[in-house]
């Protein structure tokens, strides 16, 4: 796939066929566990253990593992690489010999390497029938270690009453099955039948373990050939396929038209007028942006007096909702007009100066657009001609100054009056206030009162004279 | 040469002019500008409450504007409305269809959204007279299954749906005002700007568009993703947009250059990204995993500098708080956990 193409979300370029939405995940994974098996690259080293009276083939520790992780990953804490390696579990890639449960430990504990043939990227979706199939065939055979575990005799009861009248059939396929497994060679067959359960502990996994192919879904129409039988793992068919709500047919992903490519193409090209800033430019305002509201991130600065959720005290709420406003909170809105106009208290303090310089018409006429913006479509018309008549029509009391070009785009606007009929007036407002009368608030009485949390009503005079009182 | 042909190579040739221009303006990558800054600390965030009530996977959570309540809609059915500080449920809303895939909390505090393979979007009104929670409205227009919706007010919201489309709603009308068609896979999710004028969307395309709510046009589009959009937001400057994928990377993309500023990824990380937030400042991203994990990423070094490590099961959506005070992470083990 053209990487050029797929930078800007060309037309048509989804590959249908690459549709599952976790195979980058497995292939990752795969590689992985590639690297993790190849003794001769660098990989975990591979041994037949003796044990009491046997041999445990192809066996290799879970601290190997986890080492391996640590070192090719460059990981420095072992819970992460213990994390990763019980994910890699999870999904069946490597599994413990002796448990159902798929975590990687960090000990003695023995892992094996799963057959490529039942990892997870070959979509595997097994039905019940083969399980069926499965425990039967585990039940026929003597050996003490392959006897059910407790919640595999229910799962074992359950299928039985479910297909009580094709039993016999899942019978002779679970002979039949047998038949194969007992040619095969003694420690071949401890590999193999270790791996085909290990299969099912994915796929049927433990009660309270988490079911790891349980899929997202929103994403479970997109699966692998939706539409195709859903192969077995034995080799049967099953004609009574379950249609579970999620499995309804999808519609094929969209391929493209011509229409298509034309609005690409008029789209390409206003892109191409776009005018865009410089990276560095881009990249200085991001970071001062940062640096700025680090203070204000409870996350990096603790919040003074304390974070509520950690103290239990909810000073700092109380103290923000007040009539008060604290110094750091005084002090953002001289960050930018934006954010004064966010604070309830800074509005209420820029609207304060404007009426004290008899210019509030400009704010109000702003607040007054953001609330038609939120109304209700039907009483959008009756409050922008409330609006126009306040704020801009001849004579108006609250009469606003607008260039004429604003004014008459907003006269032509109200002609179907809308919520958004006075966008132009109020970008121009706003613009307005930033260039003038904000930069005016910022080093207003008022406002520096509250920046350097002077109280009011004390005179510097009153505190010298206080002070000097003292010291005598 | 076939008509189709043709097409295509005239949009092949503006494609490249336009790459041209965005290697143009790229003067500087953003690990350079930064590599004076020093990598903020290490962030330990520990669990301070656990919300306990749901019986299956949760799919979506909320934050409402007064950073206490949130609203989280799971797969047992029901969307459950949490005073988050008490842990108490305020309300526990009883859905027509459990397979719920989002929920919102409009910024009035007065309705909470939600849909999902129902391909509605259902409005409940929680001032009700009675003090009885009702369905107020259900949107249906979409043909496929509703991933996300955000209120822009009381009267106006979008949604996003599996259908490939996102719509702007007149509530109480009912009825799509504009369509915004243009992905060309599932749109997983949306993000509403500070202004309410603009929203981006990622979906199953791998690429992430910015829209004009007014104009209802396209404005800008992000590519380079290997798969599945899941999670997008904004920046809290507005200027940038954060997207998290099932190729395990997130993106950070700037809209005045137009390009890619910077990957989130690590060798490390071997599964999908499902939900981001980043915090008040910016310079600390969210992200939820499918290995139950949040990973805490600083946004400008793009290293890695905390875990949130506590669900048992794939974190599937994750919130901070308005007032950048703490984090809530919802997961498939049917949990919500409180963060800071």
């Amino acid at each position: 796939m053209a990487q050029g193409s797929r930078d800007q979300g060309g037309v048509g370029t989804a590959d249908p066929d690459d549709d599952s939405p976790n195979m980058i995940v497995y292939r990752k994974i795969e590689d992985l566990v590639t690297r993790l098996q190849d003794e001769k690259a660098g990989g975990v080293p591979i041994r037949t253990v003796k044990s009491f009276l046997s041999k445990i083939p192809s066996v290799v520790t879970g601290a190997d593992i986890v080492q391996w992780l640590m070192k090719n990953l460059t990981i420095e804490d072992p819970a992460e690489a213990i994390h990763l390696g019980s994910l890699i579990a999870g999904l069946g890639y490597i599994f413990p010999i002796s448990d159902h449960v798929l975590t990687l430990k960090d000990d003695g504990t023995f892992y094996r390497f799963q057959a490529p043939y039942f990892w997870p990227s070959n979509c595997w979706e097994p039905e019940n029938t083969d399980y069926a199939i499965y425990l039967c065939k585990r039940t026929m055979q003597n050996k003490a270690r392959l006897e059910l575990a407790d919640y595999e005799a229910e799962n074992l009861a359950r299928l039985q009453r479910a297909f009580a009248r094709k039993w016999e059939f899942i019978f002779m396929q679970a002979e039949a099955q047998l038949k194969i497994d007992r040619k095969k060679d003694k420690t071949e067959r401890k590999i193999l039948d270790s791996q085909e359960r290990a299969f099912w502990d994915v796929h049927r996994p433990v009660p309270g373990c988490v079911n790891t192919t349980e899929m997202d879904i929103r994403k479970c129409r997109r699966e692998k050939n939706p539409q195709k039988v859903k192969k077995s793992v034995y080799g049967v068919t099953d004609e009574a396929q379950t249609h579970s709500p999620v499995h309804t047919p999808s519609q094929p992903t969209r391929k493209a038209t011509k229409e298509d490519v034309q609005k690409e193409i008029s789209f390409l090209n206003t892109q191409l007028d776009r005018h865009c800033m410089k990276m560095s430019k881009v990249a200085d305002s991001l970071m001062s942006y940062t640096e700025q509201f680090l203070d204000y991130d409870p996350f990096v600065t603790t919040p003074e007096p304390s974070n509520p959720w950690i103290s239990d005290d909810t000073t700092f709420w109380d103290l923000e909702a007040g009539k008060d406003p604290s110094q750091q909170r005084v002090k953002k809105w001289g960050f930018s007009l934006e954010e004064t106009l966010k604070d309830p208290a800074g509005r209420d303090q820029f609207l304060k100066f404007l009426e004290s310089e008899f210019s509030s018409e400009n704010l109000r006429f702003w607040l007054a657009v953001q609330d038609l913006k939120r109304r209700p479509l039907q009483d959008v018309p009756s409050r922008a001609q409330e609006i126009w008549q306040e704020f801009l029509a001849e004579g108006a009391p609250s009469s606003i100054n607008l260039d004429s070009h604003s004014y008459e785009r907003t006269s032509q606007n109200l002609r179907d009056p809308g919520r958004y009929s006075f966008e132009d007036a109020q970008e121009h407002i706003f613009k307005l206030m930033k260039s003038d009368s904000y930069a005016r608030f910022l080093r207003s009485n008022a406002y520096q009162d509250l920046l350097l949390a002077r109280k009011k009503g004390k005179s510097l005079t009153g505190k010298r004279l206080t002070g000097l009182m003292q010291s005598s | 040469m076939g008509e189709m042909e043709q097409l295509r190579k005239e949009a092949e040739s503006l494609k490249d002019q336009i790459s041209a221009a965005r290697k143009a303006v790229h003067d500087v990558t953003l690990p350079e500008i930064v590599s004076g800054t020093a990598v903020v600390g290490r962030v330990q965030l520990k669990t301070r409450k656990t919300l306990r009530g749901h019986l299956a996977k949760i799919y979506a959570m909320h934050w409402g504007t007064d950073s206490k309540l949130c609203v989280s809609a799971s797969q047992d059915g029901k969307l459950i409305v949490w005073d988050s500080y008490t842990t108490n449920k305020v309300h526990a809303i009883p859905l027509k269809s459990s397979w719920v895939m989002t929920c919102a909390y409009a910024p009035s505090g007065n309705m909470v959204a939600c849909g999902g393979l129902d391909n509605m979007c259902s409005i409940y009104n929680l001032k009700g007279k009675d003090g009885n929670v009702k369905v107020m409205r259900e949107l249906a227009a979409h043909t496929g299954y509703l991933s996300c919706c955000r209120f822009l007010n009381d009267s106006e919201i979008i949604t996003s749906s599996g259908d490939c489309t996102c719509a702007l709603w007149d509530i109480e009308t009912g009825t799509q005002k504009t369509i915004f068609s243009g992905h060309m896979g599932d749109c997983m999710s949306l993000a509403v700007s500070h202004d309410f004028n603009m929203f981006i969307s990622g979906a199953c395309d791998y690429t992430a568009k910015l829209w004009d709510i007014r104009e209802g046009a396209c404005r800008q589009t992000f590519g380079g993703h290997e798969s599945d959009i899941n999670a997008i937001g904004f920046f809290p400057n507005g200027n940038a947009v954060l997207t998290g994928s099932d190729d395990g990377t997130c993106k950070m993309y700037d809209l005045r250059a137009d390009q890619e500023l910077i990957t989130y990824q690590d060798p490390s990380i071997m599964c999908g990204v499902t939900s981001l937030a980043p915090s008040l400042s910016g310079r600390l991203i969210l992200a939820g995993y499918d290995d139950f994990n949040c990973n805490i990423w600083d946004s400008l070094k793009a290293e890695r500098v905390g875990v949130l490590a506590g669900h048992d099961n794939r974190v599937s959506c994750i919130g901070v708080t308005p007032d950048g005070m703490a984090a809530c992470t919802g997961s498939w083990d049917s949990f919500l956990k409180i963060w800071n």
